[in-house]
């Protein structure tokens, strides 16, 4: 188990350090990825299976998922296609496979041991876990709540706001080709530059 | 790796960047303290680890908005391409 520690920790450091000396964004949120995984694979070691499962789920899975949209929202520049076919070579995805498959040799040399013994740390089950969330710590667990949904409204207000705009903007673009020979018609907003917000 | 998503903080000239190396900061504030409740037997350390991971998520999804907002008015990424804010 000591080992499946130690080499999940390297793996983990390993791929942030690729992750920060990477150019390109997508091949960046790969190493991220797999670095959320080693670190998940190091808490298993460490005897945390319910944090592990956690970090799975929500960083390599929730979170992850927002980064891969949004970069594909973005959708950097015209030269996305000649980046695309520049991707596709073999040199890319090989180092965030390796990592991977040496994550996944590993997680089935524990899981194939048994995984009972943990290195010098006592197994803190998930049982224990939701004794002490909702037994001391229930003001945090609504905290949490309160800021969850604090995220989720401030991110849809954020995300809402270009689309009614740019229509308004259109709006008056139309309107003002329509009332163009009148020129002492003074419309909404037309005062102001367009960048103020 | 607490240090490594700082120097990855200051180094970068990237948003989605700068919210990786958050990430990687978060993660690895997470990872101590979940060793740290392991070592002395106690779930707290999972405790704070589950509302650090709540945390992220909330942060992540505002900045990742704000990303788009800052994307869609500059056409850009950088951040020294918001240097015109004045107070």
């Amino acid at each position: 188990m000591e080992v499946a520690f130690y080499i999940a920790a390297a793996v983990a450091i390993l791929a942030t350090v690729l992750m920060l000396t990477c150019l390109n964004v997508v091949h960046a949120l790969l190493y991220l990825i797999v670095s959320l995984l080693a670190v998940a694979v190091v808490f298993y070691a460490i005897g945390a299976p319910f944090v592990a499962a956690l970090e799975v789920i929500i960083y390599a899975g929730a979170i992850m998922v927002l980064f891969v949209f949004v970069v594909m929202t973005l959708n950097l520049g015209k030269h996305a296609v000649s980046m695309e076919k520049a991707w596709l070579t073999p040199g890319i995805w090989i180092g965030p496979t390796v990592l991977t498959g040496l994550l996944l040799c590993e997680v089935a040399y524990v899981v194939a041991r048994g995984g009972d013994a943990h290195m010098g740390t006592v197994m803190v089950d998930p049982k224990q876990v939701g004794i002490v969330l909702f037994g001391p710590y229930v003001i945090g667990v609504e905290l949490a709540s309160m800021l969850l949904l604090a995220g989720l409204v401030g991110a849809y207000h954020l995300g809402c706001r270009t689309t009614p705009r740019s229509e308004i903007r259109h709006v008056r673009d139309t309107h003002q080709r329509w009332t163009a020979p009148r020129r002492d018609l003074v419309l909404p907003g037309t005062d102001r530059p367009p960048r103020t917000p | 790796m607490f240090s490594l998503g700082l120097i990855g903080l200051l180094v970068r000239r990237d948003l989605i960047f700068v919210l990786m190396s958050l990430e990687v900061m978060l993660n690895a504030a997470g990872l101590a303290f979940v060793v740290a409740g392991s070592r002395w037997q106690q779930a707290d350390g999972q405790i704070v680890f589950l509302f650090i991971l709540a945390m992220a998520a909330a942060e992540v999804s505002v900045g990742l908005a704000l990303v788009l907002q800052v994307y869609h008015r500059f056409k850009s990424l950088d951040v020294d391409a918001l240097n015109e804010m004045r107070g």
